[in-house]
């Protein structure tokens, strides 16, 4: 949306501009092309604009739809179907098509949300806060409940007091780094993801 | 090369082989994930159309092919940045948008009429519950524009009727004028608002957002006198298929381009009677109520027009 | 199959799918298919956007598919319309069985090998004569007596009959098997009508052969029952039988529902396995890296390879650390001791015994069985971590969630210390996704995402960096693992975001000595000189600046159209798995039209128009020397096509992998208002079942539930709804939740279109909005009228389209291999009106 903020001058500029009487007197069709108006005729579509131009895969389903992503000024100002997909040819499904709309969307979070023990609402935390509250709370739970061995002796090395949900929307490097981190490195073995339910 | 290139069905090439090449000799010209810019002429890759002024397009909506998915609705809107509306369910099967309206401009229809003794002998494609993507019909003698007194409404260089933004007053000549109740005007501007079938993608080289992101081809974008012709093979294919219902609405002596409308820039091909769909199907145009083309009704229009300059320009658009 | 071969398939039968509406743009090469003359055939049990394009639609109630498609396999076993040519040699149909084995018809409904006590098979009595068929992935060994005995498989080829006149061999096993099937069985049990059952049941056999070849598409109404690998392997029985498998045109796709579900399936965030299909260690088998190489590893197949995969993935992760003398870093390995899989979860959750959680883009509230369980589950956690890019269901329901409405729970009753971060999306971070094909596709980075939005990369590499840093200074031989772990990813700009192609090319693999990258997995060693994080997407980068999956290089008119230059498909970018099957026993397309790769004499090796999914130069000729003992592929001769079987042959009937049978057998689903019309047994005997507090089951033919109740997605929504509920443009256009109700039920209830009805089950109660449709129908089943309602699982209270969560409704049961749930197939009660905490004014 944009507000129209022109002076009562430049209005009757533009109309005079606009008008089409004179172009019909000099002959052009009314209907056509003498009725054409500035903004018609300087019209193009916003892909133009782009200083931008990267190839995405749909985050949708699994069919695995390539989109081409415009920005500009690192802001995303379409997405839309890529032509040289095999999978889609440029094409897109209601859901694929909204992308635009997901990115842009004024309801993403931007900020960590915390919320206490017991506390009946969010509040913002710095980003770092949040991250390094976060590993000593994975260290402690982890220190707290893991097992090296079991009571008859069988070695585990493992914790079940920590679970890691999701997966399926992510990329596989994530999903690698997950499963080696979580898996490997921390001995969690609740890892799951969408796969399952 | 462009030989084996089928501009009717883009996915497919005519070239023998096991799997057949599907996709555009040019998209061979783009291979890198970042591209510099827009692919010119777009439209060549995904409609087999090159766009150029002064040639007349349109849309071929074929009903059979449609799998109501909606992509239509939502490519149009977020390419146009129409605004959605919260309504509620409507009860009408899967239609929750209702119809065409200032911001909505494409719409589907559901139609259910199952047939449940003889759902294992279907007719092919599309049976038993109809969906049908509506649009703007971008009528070759559009009433809108006949009643257009500000030249708002106007033709442009792809033989398509758009209202422009700058110039329209909201006068609402056109809205009782549109034979489908196509035209609509919005609160929050006042002004008339439809489908430009693209107007702005059409000068970069682009096939318009609802018929690019048609998963089925059930929405075709192309010059006019192509898309007559792909849509009467068509018809003709469904017959001896046995899908002998299929017929075509809005071209030349067809229904929907009754009444002067002579046809339909956007027409469609239906498998049961119009009003089933919505449609009217004997659309006229309305008696030469508003005239105002050079001569006539001139100074009323202008004054009309200047005055609308002043009450509406300064409002939100 | 690649989605896009489907254009070539003369037939798909879509079952357990609504593919229109959930995969609209793999549903396009379906109408391309018709238009080239394909039959489409749409079985479910409702009438849908999918049905409204097929040529055959037949209802069918939900989860009797075993019923309809061993109705099928005996329609084409009974009337000689397989494809003998392709099903003699290529799949195990002739091979001899154990003498002892016995099927559900002849032993109450259970196979041979029941264990009451443990609630599992034995399954000696499932081998091939004489000798184990070991499978790879202990999660699914095979659980026998004797476990040696799979190096039999090493000594000779299983002995077969190929006249199958042998009473024992798999063709004659599957007549009897499913000689029950009759189309009057059919009709009885699934409600299709048997002159329908029967056009489908022509329309596959006429669609076979050397000239033809069709598809079958399934999704998730296929794998959520607890029968559901089952209903896969029946399609998978009925292709092989058909000759479908391997050749352009055939095969079974699975329609997957999230970007990378494949991917995250390959490269695992699951419990029981290793990136790309190596099993996760389990305590009791695998004591030592020695014990489970000597049990995962698969004599005879191309799985013989597996200790050069699992070294390699242990150099990958613990780089230097990982030596020969401490088993490459084995014993750092979590080991596992059960079922850790996320049903588990919610009751250790429930029970105090998990306190941590990360839900990293999942939406478990409204995508979890048994909802409110599942938010009992987060209220007893101590911390949990959400990551998304939007306010979902799962962060906030300690505020709004179904407790909170119900009244169970205040806020201030919940200890739950949460974080919620904001989540980069595709096009603000770059990396891999894996479609439903197998292709392996970058997406690019093109904005940053918004205010402190990271990629999930980034934020575990962020807290793997911050636990290194807090473990730094522990001698302790438990922290081992994190402190040995490899991390050295190179961060790029101000945010230091982890290079995700860096990972790519651990995942892809490399010499340790070097770091060059290798070209594939056939480059990789058990010796540790070459590291890599998931053998079978080996090649992917095969080296420097190469990244394959990055690649846009379609096919033109001139092209195959297998677009090879397209991304990249593991293994080694072969698009049709298991291709040699495309040609016949001597190498030879079996038509011309069906023509895929074939064997150049001349230059004595595969080619063709897709990469070989065989071994490039072993010709058809080739028998193993059995005068001698033959490992891998030497023991595979050069006409069976099914390299990573241990025969080299499609299992029809499946000696090891599968937990509740070597065939499939038609059980009722855990709650169902029939009884099971074929056995004793009602329903799946090895089905995972909970007993516990919460997730209260239904008696069959419940009379307090008495209707069957599917759940499902639309087209207008993303599975739990998150994004697309919160984006306008989609809400808009199913913008509450509601059910579907048959108008005869509707009217039984008095109920109309936008009525509000409450659905209940033992689980829970949600209200919602009525749609009464013909498109659901009354069936009759077993003589009695069983009505079925369905109700799409989306909604939830975030976004702009809102509606209660239909996962309230569903219980905690599981399919015994795989751990999927049952909520396809349930029962219900259904009543007009709403429920009462709405209309005392409690916000939910």
């Amino acid at each position: 949306m944009t507000i129209n903020r022109r002076t009562p001058g430049k209005r009757i500029a533009s109309f005079v501009r606009d008008w089409s009487l004179p172009r019909q007197l000099a002959g052009e069709p009314s209907k056509s092309t003498a009725a054409k108006s500035t903004t018609s005729e300087k019209l193009q579509p916003r892909l133009k604009l782009a200083d931008k131009v990267g190839t995405s895969i749909c985050p949708y389903c699994a069919v695995g739809c390539a989109q081409l992503i415009y920005a500009r000024n690192g802001k995303v100002i379409h997405v839309e179907g890529d032509p040289r997909s095999p999978v889609n040819g440029g094409r897109l499904c209601p859901k694929g098509a909204a992308t635009m709309g997901l990115l842009n969307n004024p309801e993403r979070l931007t900020t960590v949300k915390y919320r206490r023990p017991h506390a009946t609402d969010w509040e913002e935390v710095p980003l770092d806060w949040a991250m390094e509250r976060i590993a000593r709370l994975t260290k402690q739970t982890r220190d707290e409940t893991f097992v090296e061995k079991l009571a008859d002796g069988t070695v585990v090395n493992h914790t079940l007091g920590i679970g890691v949900l999701g997966g399926a929307t992510l990329d596989n490097e994530e999903n690698y780094l997950m499963k080696k981190v979580f898996g490997g490195g921390l001995g969690v073995v609740a890892i799951e993801n969408q796969a399952r339910p | 090369m462009t030989e084996a290139w089928d501009t009717a069905k883009p996915w497919i090439s005519k070239s023998a082989g096991m799997i057949e090449g599907s996709l555009h000799p040019r998209v061979l010209d783009y291979t890198d994930s970042f591209i510099d810019e827009v692919i010119p002429n777009e439209s060549e890759l995904t409609a087999g159309v090159t766009i150029e002024p002064g040639k007349s397009y349109g849309f071929f909506t074929d009903t059979t092919l449609c799998i109501g998915c909606k992509a239509c609705e939502v490519a149009c809107k977020e390419w146009n940045q129409l605004p959605a509306e919260e309504q509620g369910m409507s009860g009408m099967s899967y239609d929750n948008t209702r119809g065409l309206s200032s911001s909505t401009w494409r719409h589907v229809t559901f139609v259910e009429k199952v047939d449940r003794e003889h759902t294992d002998d279907m007719q092919p494609f599309q049976s038993n519950w109809l969906m049908m993507s509506d649009v703007c019909k971008h009528c070759a003698n559009a009433p809108c524009l006949e009643a257009c007194p500000t030249g708002a409404l106007f033709r442009t260089e792809f033989d398509t009727v758009v209202v422009q933004q700058d110039i329209c007053n909201g006068c609402g000549y056109c809205v009782p004028a549109c034979p489908f109740g196509v035209v609509d005007l919005d609160m929050s501007d006042g002004k008339a608002h439809k489908c430009t079938l693209c107007y702005d993608r059409l000068k970069g080289g682009l096939e318009p957002a609802c018929a690019k992101s048609c998963p089925t081809d059930s929405i075709q974008f192309g010059e006019w006198d192509d898309l007559y012709e792909r849509a009467q093979e068509r018809v003709e294919d469904l017959h001896e298929r046995g899908a002998t219902n299929a017929y075509l609405y809005g071209t030349p002596g067809a229904p929907g381009a009754t009444g002067g409308l002579e046809r339909l820039q956007a027409f469609f091909l239906l498998s049961d009677r119009p009003e089933v769909y919505g449609l009217p199907a004997a659309p006229t145009r309305p008696s030469r109520r508003v005239a105002p083309a050079l001569g006539t009704g001139l100074a009323t229009a202008a004054s009309l027009a200047l005055a609308a300059i002043f009450l509406f320009s300064g409002k939100r658009r | 199959m690649s989605q896009w071969d489907l254009v070539n398939s003369d037939v798909i039968l879509v079952m357990g799918s609504n593919m229109a509406e959930n995969h609209p743009i793999a549903f396009r090469f379906v109408v391309e298919a018709k238009q080239r003359g394909a039959t489409i055939i749409h079985v479910d049990p409702r009438f849908t956007r999918t049905s409204a394009l097929a040529d055959i639609y037949a209802p069918i109630r939900s989860g009797t598919d075993i019923a309809f498609l061993g109705g099928i396999v005996r329609y084409l076993l009974e009337n000689d319309l397989w494809f003998r040519e392709y099903a003699l040699p290529y799949t195990n149909l002739s091979t001899i069985i154990e003498d002892g084995f016995q099927a559900p018809e002849e032993f109450d409904g259970l196979f041979s090998g029941w264990d009451e006590e443990k609630h599992s098979y034995k399954m000696d009595s499932w081998q091939y004569e004489g000798m184990v068929v070991p499978t790879a992935n202990a999660d699914h060994s095979v659980e026998v007596s004797d476990p040696e005995k799979k190096h039999e498989m090493t000594k000779r080829p299983p002995r077969r009959d190929e006249t199958l006149q042998d009473p024992n061999c798999v063709y004659q096993i599957m007549r009897r098997r499913f000689a029950a099937y009759t189309p009057e069985m059919v009709e009885r049990v699934t409600g299709c009508p048997k002159e329908s059952f029967v056009k489908i049941a022509e329309a596959m056999a006429k669609n076979s052969g050397r000239e033809r070849t069709g598809a079958v598409c399934y999704a998730l109404g296929w794998t959520h029952h607890t029968t559901g690998s089952q209903m896969i392997r029946a399609a998978t029985i009925m292709q092989g039988l058909l000759g479908n498998m391997g050749r352009p045109g055939g095969g079974v796709l699975a329609l997957r529902g999230h970007c990378s579900i494949q991917g995250s399936t390959d490269i695992p965030t699951l419990y029981e396995m290793l990136p790309t299909y190596l099993a996760q260690p389990k305590a009791a088998k695998h004591p030592t890296l020695e014990t489970y190489l000597e049990e995962e590893t698969v004599p005879t197949g191309w799985w013989t390879n597996l200790p050069k995969y699992m070294v390699s993935l242990l150099k990958a992760w613990y780089g230097e650390h990982a030596t020969k003398e401490n088993e490459f870093g084995y014993q750092w390995l979590p080991k596992i001791v059960g079922d850790h899989s996320q049903f588990p979860m919610t009751f250790a959750m429930t029970d105090g015994f998990m306190r941590g959680m990360f839900v990293i883009g999942q939406n478990t509230v409204v995508g979890g069985m048994n909802a409110k369980l599942v938010q009992k589950g987060l209220a007893g956690l101590d911390w949990l971590v959400v990551r998304d890019s939007h306010e979902v269901e799962t962060a906030t329901f300690w505020k709004k969630g179904t407790l909170i409405s119900e009244g169970e729970m205040k806020p201030e009753d919940i200890a739950t210390e949460i974080f919620l971060m904001p989540a980069s999306l595709p096009g603000e971070k770059a990396g891999t996704f894996t479609n439903t094909q197998r292709l392996v596709q970058w997406h690019d980075k093109v904005v940053d995402g918004p205010g402190d939005s990271r990629s999930d990369l980034s934020f575990v590499f962020h807290l793997a960096r911050r636990l290194k840093e807090l473990y730094a200074e522990s001698t302790e031989k438990r922290d081992e693992p994190i402190r040995k772990l490899t991390l050295d990813y190179p961060v790029i700009g101000p945010l230091e975001d982890p290079d995700s192609e860096a990972v790519l090319q651990e995942i892809n693999g490399y010499t340790t000595a070097d770091r060059k990258l290798v070209s594939g997995f056939k480059a990789l060693k058990d010796d540790g000189s070459t590291a890599c994080g998931g053998w079978a997407y080996s090649g992917l980068f095969p080296e420097e600046g190469k990244n394959l999956t990055r690649s846009r290089k379609a096919d033109g008119p001139d092209g195959n159209g297998a677009h090879h230059g397209w991304a990249f498909a593991w293994p080694s970018n072969r698009r049709t798995l298991y291709n040699r099957a495309s040609a016949d026993p001597e190498g030879k397309p079996w038509s011309e039209r069906k023509k895929m790769i074939w064997w150049d004499e001349a230059e004595g090796k595969w080619t063709g128009l897709d990469i070989p999914d065989y071994v490039e130069d072993k010709a058809p000729g080739y028998r193993p020397d059995w005068s001698k003992e033959q490992t891998g592929m030497d023991a595979i001769s050069g006409s069976d096509p099914f390299i990573m079987m241990p025969d080299g042959r499609m299992a029809l009937f499946t000696p090891a992998g599968l937990k509740d049978g070597p065939l499939p057998a038609h059980y009722e689903p855990v709650e169902t208002p029939a009884k099971n019309a074929f056995y004793k047994a009602q329903s799946n005997p090895a089905a995972k079942r909970f007993h516990r507090k919460g997730n209260a089951l239904h008696e069959v033919a419940d009379k307090q539930y008495p209707y069957a109740l599917t759940t499902y997605r639309l087209t207008e929504h993303h599975t739990a709804g998150a994004p697309t509920r919160g984006v306008p443009t989609t809400a808009e256009l199913q913008p509450e939740s509601f059910a579907e109700i048959p108008p005869e039920l509707a009217e039984k209830l008095g109920v109309r279109t936008l009525d509000w009805v409450v659905l209940s089950t033992k689980r829970g109660e949600v209200e919602t909005r009525a749609m009464v449709t013909e498109r659901l129908r009354p069936l009759t089943i077993d003589g009695s009228t069983v009505y079925e309602i369905g109700m799409p699982w989306h909604f939830g209270w975030a976004g702009y389209a809102t509606g209660d969560i239909a996962n309230i409704l569903t219980s905690i049961v599981a399919d015994p291999n795989v751990s999927m749930h049952e909520a396809k197939a349930l029962t219900c009660n259904l009543r007009k009106g709403r429920l009462r905490r709405h209309h005392e004014g409690v916000e939910a």
